[in-house]
């Protein structure tokens, strides 16, 4: 049940599309361009019709799990519903047809949409400022450090290291390695929380920032989040928060109140805008009022109810990227955000708590837990008690073959064989329950038949890939030589 | 045969006269898994004891190469450009990696028995 | 609650089975101190509601005709096959999490395989990457990847890049330490003996883009030769749809191919999410930034793709990784192949050939004018062309009046280039709103 690329389902004969006609005197590139400027061969596009390009896609659509489809029970992840309401208003034209350099009289509505999504996340995290511009959560990262970089700096004080503990994102210390900064790990007690000793330690005048996230990676409150913002801030180093995990936490607590400077958040995540595959996302940053005058310019501004882009930012960092940010993603998260409200986005964390905890009370006896409950909006479990050799891969690999996407495993890397899981607040209890039943059926195969569970998935487009060989020998794309 | 001597971050060494050949542990290569590619430095380079000179790559890891000596390179394994999988087949024989005149007196290189006590404390 | 699936019952009952009395019992880590209560945000609305908020606000905005969009600079109106959306709103796609588990994940680890392969046919490199978030960063990407490969900590920009891309580059520069030189061009292009004095100070890459910012076609080879010559890696910052036209990175020797893919397929979207893409030799594939789909094949020999050369990604290397993105733009590059797709060779010939007549038809009408002059007469353009005009705010004012979008002033950026307003045509600008526009602007 696979099928060919569009290479190969393309034939030579076939006419192209119709399009406009120029309907003025055509101009041959040759007449206007010296010969060494033109493209000498075509580029080898597929050639197909629009019957058969749509049968195409859509054949290929169908070989892709997806949250329309089932749960995703991927830790750190965040994959809930996202609401089709929220790509209806992204498509209005009002939206959808805006070029981005534009006269500002005509972009009102897009810039009060900015601003009052400013606001909310500003209002959900506890922050001063916040732009929308970063296209990512590492790309958030990124600016983030960068505009503390740029206080230090602007206040003569020359900081290199910032502290990641060691069961962060590889975002984390592959971002402050992108802004120059030497990576200190900070290492995690026992129970998963930052090691306050080992903290202590390794904070210093040269410490730019400590990145975090709370909850932690493995699910668990940082209790003593005020202590470490005390101990950070006594040596002139500032907190950055790693939105990943917000999903636990709207309307209970907010990362501003803990002591946090800088937060990023992934609309992607919390905020409901879709994965698209693997993006388009965004991740805005916020900070308290002593790191504004280093915010990626332009921000908007608002002045006797007219808004405008403000350019002239002396102490900024400067744009990130193109633009203004993803736009569009900015559009569906503010739709959610209206739609939920306070009350609705509070509920949502709690229901997610809840869901975390329900689903981990039910694997209770049939995987290992290394951290005692509660959790808060995942967990992290270890297959590693599995008995006859079956790893975290196979239990993957087992929970695909029965209809579910498989959890995060082997992160974070301080758990062994390391199963993380994130229900969210979309899914049901029906759902986590037969999520349950397929774990239990996979605990009972791995000491019945270890073998077969090892063959699975066997129901898919595909078995499990040889990894290896494709790394070994990379083809990383179609070319005629090789289907020749 | 001289005797093979190792490092903490999982190099092994045997030194013949003034070159010295080195790779990776059979431990070392256990925990990557099937090594699928290496970037190893080109003949005539310098290598510092405790300074990184090539990455060897799997598929789910990836882990600097420390030298454990200091020295100039006279070989690679051109081989495992073709056939990284020598690293896990044989990483004492056919898997070695790079060949050193060696400069200097090496220094903090384990015995087997220290190199074999230190590796099980990590795991 | 929208979007909430539990019951009242549904949560009592998931509370009994925990073994707790209240959900306060599962948020007993958290000090007191910190607790809020609730959120200081309106209360939820209605999808009726919250539309009707949503739309009020798009209609606060003004949006021109796509026949009447004469400004470019790096966004274009351009027609968009409904194939497109089609495809990238099944929610198959579009809910779908990026690709890691391959067995449930073959439509789109195959998808983005096809975009590979259509980025790298298109810019004649040798592979492409899974798509990167924009022009900008990819641009800033590729410098990194040049100052990892030479060793060196200089690039070169030469003429006229895009100047938000090349602010995002200084911004990176700035983070990673490399300096980005500036070689300015006073004829529009560079002239490439003229970036001799710089290459000699160690350049890792000499960056330019083409056609340039003003929509002016550069002497790429002679760039990509010069760089060369000094040991620098060249990086091409293409249009896509240039390329039907114009020499492929490939073709002139380019070491890596960058640029922005808004025009396969995308609305402009008030600036984004758009998609980036990056291409390059095979000899640096180790050095490309994201996500790269590789084939692979299963024990019983059926073909399929995955995620592969992991070991370069911040997952696995963390701060060695070749860089810090997580994301590619994968629907953004799922609606760039389903365009390559519907267009294919011919298609896309015909839409840069179309774009590229009428443009050259505009500029001679408008440069008749009085008080209108091109502003670079000796340099060749495609589709993109700079005039000098004399009024030129009291002109767009005008113009919008009309319904008309009309060029993007260059002065807002470039000191040099006050008066110069550059103006672009499409598929979309049909020889009537080429003359509406003429009549307006006489």
């Amino acid at each position: 049940m696979t099928e060919p690329l569009a290479f190969e389902k393309s034939r030579a004969s076939l006419p192209g599309p119709r399009l406009p006609a120029a309907g003025v005197p055509e101009v041959a590139p040759a007449d206007i361009l010296p010969a060494g400027a033109l493209r000498s061969t075509p580029p080898r596009l597929p050639r197909l019709s629009e019957p058969e390009l749509m049968r195409h896609y859509s054949r290929l659509g169908a070989m892709n799990y997806s949250i329309s489809k089932n749960f995703y029970p991927l830790g750190s992840c965040t994959m809930k519903y996202n609401p089709v309401v929220n790509e209806v208003a992204a498509s209005l034209p009002g939206f959808a047809w805006l070029h981005p350099y534009q006269p500002e009289d005509t972009v009102q509505g897009a810039l009060e949409l900015m601003w009052d999504l400013e606001q909310a996340l500003c209002a959900v995290v506890g922050m001063d400022r916040m732009s929308l511009q970063p296209a990512a959560g590492a790309h958030g990262e990124w600016t983030g450090l960068r505009m503390i970089q740029a206080y230090h700096e602007d206040r003569g004080d020359e900081r290199t290291e910032v502290l990641v503990p060691d069961s962060a994102h590889g975002t984390n210390p592959a971002s402050a390695a992108l802004c120059g900064f030497r990576v200190v790990e900070v290492k995690s007690a026992p129970d998963g929380r930052v090691s306050l000793p080992d903290l202590e330690g390794k904070l210093n005048e040269r410490t730019a920032a400590i990145m975090l996230t709370n909850p932690n990676t493995v699910g668990t409150f940082e209790e003593e989040i005020l202590e470490i913002a005390e101990m950070v801030h006594a040596v002139g180093a500032k907190l950055y928060y790693d939105g990943a995990n917000l999903n636990a936490l709207m309307g209970i607590c907010r990362p501003g109140d803990m002591g946090f400077d800088v937060v990023h958040l992934n609309l992607h995540k919390t905020f409901t805008t879709p994965h698209g595959g693997g993006g388009p996302g965004a991740g805005p940053v916020g900070v308290k009022h002593e790191l504004e005058p280093f915010l990626p310019r332009p921000t908007v501004r608002k002045e006797n109810g007219h808004y405008r882009f403000d350019q002239e930012r002396p102490k900024s960092i400067g744009r990130v990227r193109s633009f203004y940010g993803n736009f569009g993603m900015l559009v569906r998260a503010l739709t959610y955000i209206l739609a939920m409200g306070g009350d609705g986005l509070s509920q949502a964390s709690l229901d997610a708590v809840l869901a975390a905890n329900y689903l981990r009370s039910r694997l209770d006896g049939l995987l290992e837990f290394p951290q005692p409950p509660p959790c808060k909006h995942e967990f992290v479990a270890s297959a590693r008690s599995l008995p006859n050799g079956i790893k975290a891969l196979d239990l993957a690999k087992g929970l695909l073959e029965r209809g579910f996407y498989a959890p995060t495993i082997y992160f974070p890397l301080i758990v062994p064989e390391a199963v993380m899981v994130e229900p969210t607040e979309t899914e049901s209890k029906a759902t986590l329950d037969a999520f349950t039943e397929a774990v239990a059926e996979i605990v009972r195969l791995a000491q019945s038949e270890p073998d077969r569970l090892r063959e699975e998935p066997t129901s898919l487009p595909v078995g499990r890939l040889d990894e290896v060989a494709a790394a070994r020998n990379p083809v990383l794309r179609w070319s005629p030589r090789a289907a020749d | 045969m001289a005797e093979r001597k190792y490092t903490a971050t999982h190099e092994w060494i045997v030194i013949d006269g003034g070159r010295a050949t080195i790779g990776i542990t059979d431990f070392a290569q256990a925990q990557l898994g099937d090594v699928v590619f290496l970037e190893l430095p080109k003949t005539g380079a310098k290598v510092a004891p405790g300074e990184a000179f090539g990455v060897i790559e799997s598929v789910k890891a990836a882990s600097d190469l420390y030298a454990p000596v200091a020295g100039s390179v006279v070989e690679v394994n051109e081989r495992l450009v073709q056939n990284p999988e020598l690293v896990n087949k044989d990483p004492y024989g056919e898997g070695w990696l790079l060949k050193v005149e060696v400069e200097g007196e090496p220094q903090g290189l384990l015995t087997e028995a220290e190199y074999k006590a230190d590796a099980k404390a990590e795991h | 609650m929208p979007y909430l699936v539990h019951s009242p019952e549904d949560r009592s009952e998931m509370l009994a089975a925990i073994g707790v009395e209240s959900m306060e019992a599962l948020l007993s880590d958290i000090p007191a101190r910190l607790r809020i209560q609730g959120l200081d945000l309106p209360a939820g609305l209605s999808e009726a509601e919250a539309m009707g908020r949503i739309r009020a606000l798009a209609a606060r905005n003004r949006t021109f005709e796509d026949r009447l969009t004469f400004r470019g600079g790096g966004v274009y109106r351009r027609f968009i096959p409904a194939a497109v959306a089609a495809v990238t709103s099944k929610g198959e796609f579009y809910t779908a999490y990026t690709p890691y588990q391959p067995e449930a994940s073959q439509g789109w680890l195959q998808a983005i395989f096809e975009f590979q392969t259509m980025i790298a046919e298109l810019t004649g490199m040798d592979v492409a990457n899974a798509s990167l978030y924009d022009g900008a960063t990819a641009v800033a990407e590729a410098a990194m990847m040049a100052v990892v490969q030479t060793g060196r900590d200089k690039v070169l920009v030469a003429g006229y890049l895009h100047p938000e891309y090349e602010e995002t580059l200084r911004g990176f520069a700035k983070g990673r330490k490399f300096h980005v030189l500036h070689h300015p061009s006073s004829a529009g292009v560079v002239d490439p003996g003229s970036i001799e004095k710089e290459l000699h100070e160690g350049i890792a890459a000499v960056i330019f883009q083409q056609p340039n910012f003003l929509g002016l076609v550069e002497d790429a080879a002679a760039l990509t030769a010069a760089a060369h010559t000094h040991g620098a890696l060249a990086i091409a910052c293409v249009d896509p749809i240039s390329l039907a036209v114009l020499a492929a990175p490939g073709e002139y020797g380019a070491d890596i191919a960058v640029g922005e893919g808004q025009q396969l397929g995308l609305a402009p979207s008030f600036g984004g999410p758009h998609v980036g893409f990056m291409a390059c030799r095979t000899e640096l594939v180790r050095r490309l930034p994201g996500r790269l789909v590789g084939q692979a094949f299963d024990h019983r020999d059926r073909r399929g793709y995955v995620l592969t050369l992991q070991a370069r990604e911040q997952h696995i290397r963390r701060e060695k990784a070749t860089s810090n993105i997580c994301t590619n733009h994968a629907l953004c590059a799922l609606a760039a192949t389903v365009y390559l797709a519907y267009m294919g060779p011919d298609g896309l010939r015909s839409v840069a050939g179309t774009s590229l007549s009428r443009a050259h038809h505009l500029s001679e009408r408008l440069a008749a004018l009085p008080g209108f002059s091109p502003a670079f007469p000796r340099a060749s353009f495609l589709s993109e062309f700079p005039l000098r005009v004399d009024q030129p705010e009291a002109l767009l004012s005008r113009l919008s009046e009309r319904g008309i979008l009309g060029g993007l002033d260059a002065g807002r950026w470039f000191p040099e280039l006050a008066g110069v307003l550059l103006f672009c045509c499409t598929e979309l600008n049909d020889p009537g709103a080429l003359d509406e526009l003429v009549e307006a602007c006489s």
